[in-house]
């Protein structure tokens, strides 16, 4: 049986890209990122309990131009995955699910999650003095 | 629902064997969701604690900062459901995409094994800064 060669349903090879598949890819892909992400906060807090003295050194990695990319793609990942999750939490309750809700929801979670970012960088940048890149 | 209608629902094997949902089915699902809640205000305030205090170049800052009882409370919170949240989260993804079975499950039993590691280490690590805190405020 599991010898026979049977034809595949074409997939995402073919399909014409939409809001819908594409914010349902993305949300998996910020989720990994974040996955990935939760390595720096438990090195951070074992730094802080354990060796307070290389404190400084990992500060300096954090804030160097490639920590700060990460952080900035961590931040975007942080509010998409935050905010479309919210969305799927209201799929959950059956709202939501007409084509027209699901295009402006989709949009509606691009734009707020670009604005949420932008907007932690500026209060990082007035807490510190440092924008993305110097 | 009748019996009747139950037995037309399913296979012959279903019948035969007897057996219907072990009630445990949506167990990850619900899992996801509750852990998924829980984050809303706490990643929220995670956020803010980022942007406030985990940019200063000041361990001592930091390190006072997480001795606190609330913010050691809420941490541990969020570290527990955020990783929670994680293992299940990438146990999907490796469901979805990995085939071959010697990678599946080497795979998923590494998503555990991170996941309860990071955990238990972040979460020790916020608990001794807030031990050590009392100890030294007691002498």
């Amino acid at each position: 049986m599991s010898s026979i060669i049977r034809p595949i349903s074409p997939h995402i090879g073919i399909y014409r890209k939409q809001i819908t598949s594409v914010l349902s890819i993305l949300h998996r892909l910020t989720g990994i990122a974040l996955y990935a992400g939760t390595l720096l906060l438990v090195i951070f807090l074992a730094v802080v309990a354990y060796m307070p003295t290389d404190y400084e050194m990992l500060h300096d990695l954090i804030v160097s131009a490639a920590g700060r990319t990460l952080l900035f793609g961590w931040t975007f990942s942080f509010f998409f995955h935050l905010l479309n999750g919210i969305r799927h939490l209201f799929w959950d309750m059956g709202k939501g699910f007409t084509i027209s809700a699901v295009n402006k929801t989709g949009w509606l979670v691009v734009v707020l999650s670009l604005l949420f970012t932008l907007a932690s960088w500026v209060i990082a940048y007035h807490n510190t003095g440092v924008w993305l890149y110097e | 629902m009748s019996n009747e209608q139950n037995v037309r629902f399913r296979s012959k094997l279903g019948v035969v064997k007897g057996l219907g949902s072990a009630k445990s089915g949506v167990c990850h699902w619900w899992a996801q969701r509750v852990t998924a809640v829980a984050m809303i205000p706490l990643s929220l305030w995670f956020l803010s604690a980022v942007l406030t205090v985990f940019i200063s170049p000041d361990v001592i800052l930091v390190a006072k900062w997480l001795s606190s009882p609330v913010n050691a409370l809420l941490l541990v919170l969020l570290l527990a459901s955020a990783f929670y949240h994680a293992k299940l989260g990438l146990q999907v993804v490796i469901e979805d995409y990995v085939k071959y079975p010697y990678a599946k499950y080497s795979l998923l039993l590494a998503n555990v094994f991170f996941c309860f590691a990071c955990a238990s280490l972040s979460i020790i690590a916020v608990l001794k800064l807030h031990f050590l805190d009392i100890a030294a405020s007691a002498v």
